[in-house]
Parts: structure tokens; C-alpha cells; sequence
């Protein structure tokens, strides 16, 4: 029925402007608001540097995989009717970042290649159809995340055989802090190895969006409802793959940011599952950029990584959203 | 005014044989119930006849045109189908959930032009549900879910009906009133097909009767030509009374015959 427009997206869309604005102020080097953005749009000399070049490309970067990783939540657990389906829990992220291992201990690319990007994607994206088709069409979360759990185990075995493998200390250091996802030291390099992929992957969820809508109502129905229920799948796990890989192949392995975006838009948007992908990719934009933020405001000695933070902050809250629909996920369908 | 004409058919499921050589002709105006025992394959034709399993000999067709070949746009117009024991997997607006009806012809839930309003509130008020508009669907009760999703199937308006086991959930007063909607429906000039396991309503309410048993169309027909204590005996298993009272026919089963 006509809904008024919900003031969420403005609402998200000033919260971001507000955080990009945080993000370029916020680090070691003290720079004012106002220096900032004077050293944002004109050159300011050193300042410049840190802002155009050392922050910016973080705070794009965290917004785009922040977008992505909202969206391919929302449009996963739309898909599989389930509001705990996530990349991470399929272990797609450990899935990626073995793909990427794989490829950085070839020997034959740097953390800077093309290669990089396309092996995580391969790795995300083979998990996820392995852990859908492992798992069948009619499967329980319960069989879903226990899947997930054994392709993510698989990967992650994959990447220490890799990393313990290695012969390298230092570049074993180096990959490890790496899985631990974070957007230090990044580069408008990373920002342009990972954009293409994340409009790309929001290509392909986007147009699925209307196919949610009849999903909700099961498999059957929506083919009933005259709904490709197999071309939507494909969109959807193609969509989360690429954006997933191309997100772990520049920031390491972040995760849940995708599990938690969805629950904090429904109360504004309501629960179709084609409202609520958009405003799920700008609350993961924010809760990413927000984690980024907090990370480099936390009092330590190296900089807390972005990734550890998000699993403290998404774990609990998995285990919540479990213990609050505990009755139903037991026997209900994927 | 749409006439679906079942031809030959066959269908595989996996590697066994679930419809052999069907031969039916449903007539619109007309409310056909399938009956038959536990994996008869009345599912599989119910599906076979929406375009949602492949043929694997012979054909279901529309007006002459093939069902399996249809754009599956201009299919899910014209068949409106109501699948067994559906659930609703978020907490969505009743009025919502019956406006999902409306995709097929190209309305969104949420921008629906007068006639879509129009038709969820028709299909809602018809199965009972009027003034459950707002109500969270997870929140309704087994049978009000399942009148929830006929309103869903109906709001569709489509000139044919298929609904499997739609009343399966309910109490007796309310398979009455859904099974007095589906009758009007068909009255109204829709081509209806309803799977029903219970015999008397499918006696009370069935212009015409298909009884499947493993696979083959056993009979067709009128209630009183298909529902002989014979067929009873030979497709259920079951010995029982087929009687008359006030001109309605009146099953009565007894005990199940050994060894059936």
C-alpha cells in the first residue's frame, strides 16, 4: 500500500556526510575541521597529504565495502528468507581471503594486482555456491551455518597450511595483519583495484531487488508469481561474491557488518526485503565508516584493526538475534 | 474465460514416474477437486498444470497454447496458484502480503494503481480477513494464515484458480466460508482446481471430481459417479458408506481394508 517516504535515507545519507567529515579529521596527525577541509580543497602542503592521500582513500574505501557488504546482507537474507544469513557466516570472507593467500604466495603478484581482486572473488564466490548447494534448497539456517562453518573452517585451513608454508617471516607478518582487516595505509590504488567490483556487485543485487519482494512468500510461490527464481539466485550470490572479494582482496577480512546493517533499517523501512537493501548498503556504509572512526579514536599502541572490531561489536549480536528468534530458526526454512 | 486442457501427461520426479498418460479437461465456471491418497501425485499435476514442473510427455495447455512455454509473466496472469502449507518468512503487513498478488501484472506492493487496492481489499473481505490489513503476518493463527494467502492467490484475479489443500488448516466454519469463496470464484466464470483430502466437502462443494491413485487418473466426474464405495475401496483402502441425505451426498468411512 503507498507508504510515505521514509526521512531514513536523507536521514543516512546527512549521517554519512557528517562521517566522511569525521573520518578526515580523525587520526595521529592533529588537523582541525576547518584545516581539513581547506587542506581537502586546496593544497595546504602536509596537510594535504594526510587528508587527500592518507584519509580519504580510507574513508571512500570503508563506504564503498561498507555499501556492499549492507547490501549483500540484506539481499542474502532476503533470498534465503533468513534474517541471519550473512557473507561472513557462509564463510565466504575466510573463503576470499584464501583465494587471495593463494595467489600473494604464488609469488607471482603484490598486494597491488589485478590478480588479487579476481582470486577472492573466485574464493567468496565458491563458497557461497557451495554452501547453497550443500546445503539444499529447502535447508534450515541450522544446516546453512553449519555449512557455512565447514567451507569457512576449509578455507581458513587453507590459509594457515599457506601462511605456515610461507618461508617469508616478514611477509607471513604482513598477511596476517592483512586477514585482520583494516583500511590503514590505503591508497586511491585500492580505492580504483576495488570500485569497479563494488558497482559491479551493486549492479547485480539492485536489479534483483524486486524479485525479493514474491521470495518472501517461499520458492514456489514467487515462480507462481511469475519470479525467475534461479536468475534472482544467480544475480544475488554473484553479487555478494564479487563484492565480498573485492572488499576482502583491499581491506582483509571484515566481517557481520552485513549481518547487523539489515536489523537496524526494518524498524524504519519494514521488513520487504526489496526496502530494505538501499538503506541496508547506507547503514553499513556508516557503521563501517563509524568502526573506522572508532578504531583510530581507541587509546593503544598500534591502531586497534577495523575487522576485530566489527566481529566484537557483530558476534554478540549474531548470538542476540539468535536467542530472540531461537523457536522458529529450528525448524524454519531457509 | 480460460479452458486448461491436460494432454498425455507425463512427469518424472528424479527417476520415478509421479503422473502417467492424464488425460483431463477443466472447464471454466467449473470447480474441479482432485482427490486421491498420500502421493497419488495430485501435488505434482496441481504443479504440472502452473508451469512449475516440465512434462515429460504430453502437455498441459491454456486456451491451446503449451503452459510450459508461456512467458512466465503472462502465465503467473493467467494461473493463479496456491501451493500447500506456505509460509510468510517476515513480519509483513497482511494487506502486503495479499498485495504480492498484484506482481504478476506489473504493481508493486507499495505503489498499487486503484484496481490492485481493489482487489486486495475484494480478495481480503472474501476469505474473512477484512480489518486484518495492518496485522503482522507472523502474528496470525494457522488458519488465518491460510486464508491470507488464498486472499493472496485470489487477488491475482486470474482466470484460473489452482489451490492445494486450501483448507487443510482450517476449522470446519471457516473451510465452509473458503471453500464457498473458491465456488464463487468459479461461478464467477474462473477455471478452478482445489486438492482437497476431505471427501465430504469434496462431495458438498465439487462441480466435478479427478481421483488420482499412483500416478493415473483413476475417474472424473461428477461427485456421485467418482465417489462409489467400490473406487473408495480399491484407491483408499478403506471400506465405507456412500449415502444420500437431502439430496447430498455422504461418505462415511469405516475401517481400512487389510493388506490395501
Amino acid at each position: 500500500m503507498p507508504r510515505p517516504p521514509s526521512p531514513l535515507i536523507p536521514g543516512l545519507i546527512a549521517l554519512l556526510g557528517a562521517l566522511s567529515l569525521a573520518s578526515l579529521v580523525i587520526g595521529p596527525a592533529p588537523i582541525s575541521t576547518l584545516a581539513a577541509l581547506k587542506a581537502f580543497v586546496s593544497d595546504e602542503g602536509a596537510a594535504s597529504i594526510v587528508v587527500r592521500e592518507i584519509r580519504l582513500p580510507r574513508t571512500v574505501l570503508a563506504l564503498m565495502i561498507g555499501w556492499v557488504f549492507g547490501l549483500s546482507g540484506a539481499a542474502l537474507q532476503g533470498m534465503l528468507r533468513n534474517p541471519l544469513a550473512d557473507t561472513a557466516v557462509f564463510g565466504a570472507l575466510q573463503a576470499a581471503a584464501f583465494g587471495a593467500v593463494l595467489v600473494i604466495y604464488s609469488g607471482l603478484v603484490g598486494t597491488l594486482s589485478w590478480a588479487l581482486p579476481f582470486a577472492a572473488i573466485a574464493g567468496a564466490m565458491l563458497s557461497i555456491a557451495l554452501v547453497v548447494a550443500v546445503a539444499g534448497r529447502s535447508a534450515t539456517i541450522v544446516v546453512l551455518v553449519l555449512a557455512g562453518l565447514a567451507v569457512g573452517s576449509l578455507a581458513g585451513a587453507g590459509t594457515s597450511l599457506a601462511i605456515s608454508l610461507s618461508p617469508n617471516p616478514f611477509a607471513v607478518t604482513e598477511i596476517v595483519f592483512w586477514l585482520l582487516g583494516s583500511f590503514e595505509d590505503r591508497s586511491v590504488v585500492h580505492v580504483g583495484l576495488s570500485a569497479p567490483f563494488v558497482l559491479m556487485a551493486s549492479l547485480l543485487i539492485l536489479k534483483a531487488s524486486s524479485g525479493l519482494r514474491a521470495l518472501a512468500l517461499g520458492e514456489e510461490t514467487a515462480r507462481s508469481l511469475g519470479t525467475d527464481v534461479a536468475r534472482l539466485r544467480g544475480l544475488i550470490v554473484a553479487g555478494a561474491a564479487i563484492g565480498t572479494g573485492a572488499s576482502v582482496a583491499v581491506a582483509g577480512s571484515i566481517g557481520f557488518v552485513g549481518l547487523v546493517a539489515p536489523h537496524l533499517v526494518r524498524p524504519f523501512v519494514g521488513y520487504d526485503p526489496a526496502r530494505t537493501l538501499v538503506p541496508a548498503g547506507l547503514a553499513g556504509a556508516a557503521l563501517l565508516l563509524a568502526a573506522d572512526c572508532a578504531v583510530r579514536l581507541i587509546p593503544s599502541g598500534a591502531e586497534v584493526k577495523v575487522g576485530v572490531l566489527t566481529a566484537l561489536i557483530g558476534v554478540p549480536f549474531f548470538l542476540w538475534v539468535i536467542a530472540r528468534r531461537r523457536a522458529e530458526l529450528v525448524e524454519a526454512p531457509a | 474465460m480460460m479452458r486448461l486442457e491436460i494432454r498425455a501427461l507425463s512427469v518424472d520426479l528424479g527417476a520415478r514416474r509421479a503422473l502417467q498418460g492424464i488425460d483431463l479437461s477443466l472447464e471454466p465456471g467449473c470447480l474441479t477437486v482432485l482427490i486421491g491418497p498420500n502421493g497419488a501425485g495430485k501435488t505434482t499435476l496441481m504443479r504440472a498444470m502452473a508451469g512449475l514442473v516440465q512434462p515429460s510427455a504430453g502437455e498441459v495447455a491454456l486456451n491451446g497454447a503449451p503452459v510450459a512455454r508461456m512467458r512466465a509473466s503472462a502465465r503467473a496472469r493467467a494461473i493463479a496458484y496456491l501451493p500447500q502449507g506456505g509460509t510468510v518468512a517476515w513480519p509483513l503487513p497482511v494487506e502486503s502480503v495479499v498485495a504480492l498478488g498484484r506482481l504478476p501484472h506489473g504493481e508493486e506492493p507499495d505503489r498499487l494503481p486503484a484496481p490492485g487496492r481493489d482487489a486486495v481489499a475484494a480478495a481480503l473481505l472474501s476469505v474473512g480477513l477484512a480489518g486484518f490489513e495492518n496485522r503482522p503476518a507472523t502474528s496470525l493463527s494457522g488458519g488465518e494464515r491460510a486464508r491470507m494467502l488464498l486472499a493472496r492467490a485470489l487477488a491475482t484475479q486470474a482466470p484460473v484458480l489452482l489451490a492445494d489443500e486450501p483448507v487443510a488448516a482450517l476449522d470446519p466454519r471457516h473451510q465452509l466460508i473458503v471453500l464457498d469463496g473458491i465456488k464463487a470464484c468459479a461461478h464467477a466464470g474462473a477455471t478452478v482446481v482445489a486438492i482437497l483430502h476431505d471427501l465430504n466437502l469434496a462431495a458438498r462443494f465439487a462441480d466435478r471430481i479427478a481421483l488420482l491413485d499412483q500416478g493415473k487418473l483413476e475417474a472424473s466426474g461428477a461427485p456421485e459417479v467418482v465417489l462409489t464405495e467400490a473406487r473408495l475401496a480399491s484407491s483408499f483402502g478403506i471400506r465405507a458408506r456412500v449415502a444420500t441425505e437431502d439430496g447430498r451426498l455422504l461418505i462415511v468411512p469405516q475401517s481400512p481394508l487389510p493388506g490395501a
